[in-house]
């Protein structure tokens, strides 16, 4: 009997045989023949099947996701010109919000759509630690998640956060409606945030995106600071159509960028596990073949030594 | 303009230790600081498409909700928010280039860096003049017939973005 059942039966000592022999034989005998091959063909050619439908599938998710992904990245380009334009004047006026602001609203850009590795995970991270220190310090936060994935992450903990929640994110990609969307139901859910952010996931490479967090600024802030009387000539109407503005190009800039670090991450996560899939394929062929072997050479023994008999 | 300018910068010495700062800290395309007057470091782009990026151009006329006015190097820093209209870009050589834009805004930095943001930009050629009559009757038409404060609003934005499609063809 070889040790390839790994079942204790072959390992109990003659000293409490019977009783044990017995109980064994009750708790193990029906198993005894059918794991005699650790599996027997039927169940190695049902997992084989099964996993090799598991790596068309990854793979089509591949393809799928590289088209997407030229798409969003060829879309990234503009868009990216955009952003910093209009994060420009935040940069060169280097306005700071007041210290003692006291209520945050924190925006995460994520999607309804999973299988893409750390994505929703690294921003959900992000917005955690940020309410963490902010309630600390005795700051009021709320939450505008993008994304069902986000919302699902952030739901249990901080649900009395969230002011406002986003859907339909990821199937399409995102575009300048979609940001002034998101940007008009903030401006009227009623929350005057002092100081805000944006938490997304900032596109490096194909291989590689960083969990990156972008101010906004609100209009009592813009008003106050310092570095805005350099500017003439301005009135409350026009920095008020202005900061609106601003708050859609910066929604609308970490959409573009979110959706391109999804696709790229998407597509590397497919392809591992289409490579992962391949590797279990070839050990399980491998462990059929020498299963088939075995039971050929089985029944010939068996014809053999029942003809000998005789 | 630039008396105006001198004359706060006498007044307010504070802003212009500020302008002078932000000049220094500006971006490496602002070219030598001593010289950023000659220099305009422009960039156009709508969401969907760029124009300009950090180019040098001469002058760029905008159309503001407080009026049109033309921008040049050493423009005193300003925040404006666009109306539909065109918008004319004087490159280098004085070559003129037109563009419609929907709206959006206009940031000239003390460093003379021109951020031009338009919602939706269109160079004129792509523009249909038979289009744009029929999109402004149809929209006078739901001017009249509109019922709440929203459609009427966007009713007479509609109209007004296509008179002034209508006044940049012609």
């Amino acid at each position: 009997m070889r040790g390839c059942s790994g079942l204790t039966f072959s390992r109990i000592r003659p000293r409490g045989f019977t009783m044990f022999a017995r109980r064994g034989a009750l708790l193990f005998e029906p198993q005894w023949g059918q794991v005699r091959n650790m599996a027997t063909l039927k169940d190695i050619t049902r997992r084989l099947k099964s996993i090799k439908n598991i790596q068309k599938i990854t793979q089509s998710m591949k393809m799928v996701a590289a088209a997407k992904y030229a798409r969003a990245e060829r879309e990234l380009k503009p868009a990216r010109v955009y952003g910093t334009g209009a994060l420009a004047l935040y940069d060169k006026a280097e306005i700071q919000p007041p210290e003692e602001q006291a209520r945050h609203l924190i925006i995460g850009v994520s999607s309804d759509r999973g299988l893409c590795g750390g994505i929703h995970s690294n921003v959900a991270k992000a917005i955690r630690n940020q309410i963490e220190q902010l309630t600390a310090a005795g700051k009021e936060v709320k939450i505008a998640p993008i994304g069902e994935k986000l919302r699902a992450l952030l739901y249990r903990k901080y649900g009395s956060h969230m002011l406002v929640m986003f859907k339909e994110m990821g199937r399409k990609p995102p575009t300048f409606g979609d940001a002034s969307v998101i940007a008009s139901e903030l401006l009227n859910s009623g929350f005057e945030f002092d100081k805000g952010s944006v938490i997304f996931n900032r596109f490096k490479s194909v291989i590689s995106y960083k969990t990156e967090e972008k101010p906004v600024f609100s209009f009592d802030t813009l008003t106050n600071s310092e570095n805005m009387s350099v500017y003439d000539d301005i009135d409350a109407d026009v920095l008020r159509n202005y900061q609106e503005f601003s708050l859609v190009n910066i929604i609308y800039f970490s959409l573009k960028e979110s959706t391109t670090s999804e696709q790229s991450a998407r597509m590397t996560a497919m392809d591992s596990a289409s490579k992962n899939a391949s590797e279990i394929i070839d050990k399980l062929t491998l462990t059929y073949n020498r299963t088939r072997q075995a039971v050929i050479t089985k029944e010939l023994i068996e014809i053999i030594s029942g003809a000998a008999a005789l | 303009m630039f008396a105006a300018a001198a004359f706060r910068s006498i007044v307010r010495p504070k802003q212009l230790h500020l302008a002078r700062a932000a000049l220094a800290r500006g971006y490496a395309e602002a070219a030598p600081s001593a010289s950023t007057a000659a220099k305009m470091s422009f960039t156009f782009a709508s969401p969907t498409e760029v124009f300009y990026n950090e180019a040098s151009v001469k002058q760029v006329d905008v159309p503001t909700l407080t009026g049109s006015f033309g921008i040049l190097p050493a423009h005193v820093p300003t925040l404006q928010v666009l109306k539909p209209g065109v918008v004319t870009v004087f490159d280098e050589e004085g070559a003129q280039t037109k563009y419609f834009v929907s709206s959006g805004s206009v940031t000239v930095n003390a460093d003379s860096s021109v951020q031009l943001l338009a919602e939706e930009a269109a160079a004129l050629d792509e523009l249909d003049i038979t289009a744009a009559k029929a999109n402004l009757d149809k929209a006078t038409a739901e001017l009249s017939s509109a019922s709440g404060e929203t459609e009427r609003a966007e009713a007479l934005i509609s109209i007004e973005a296509n008179e002034a499609i209508i006044k940049a063809l012609e």
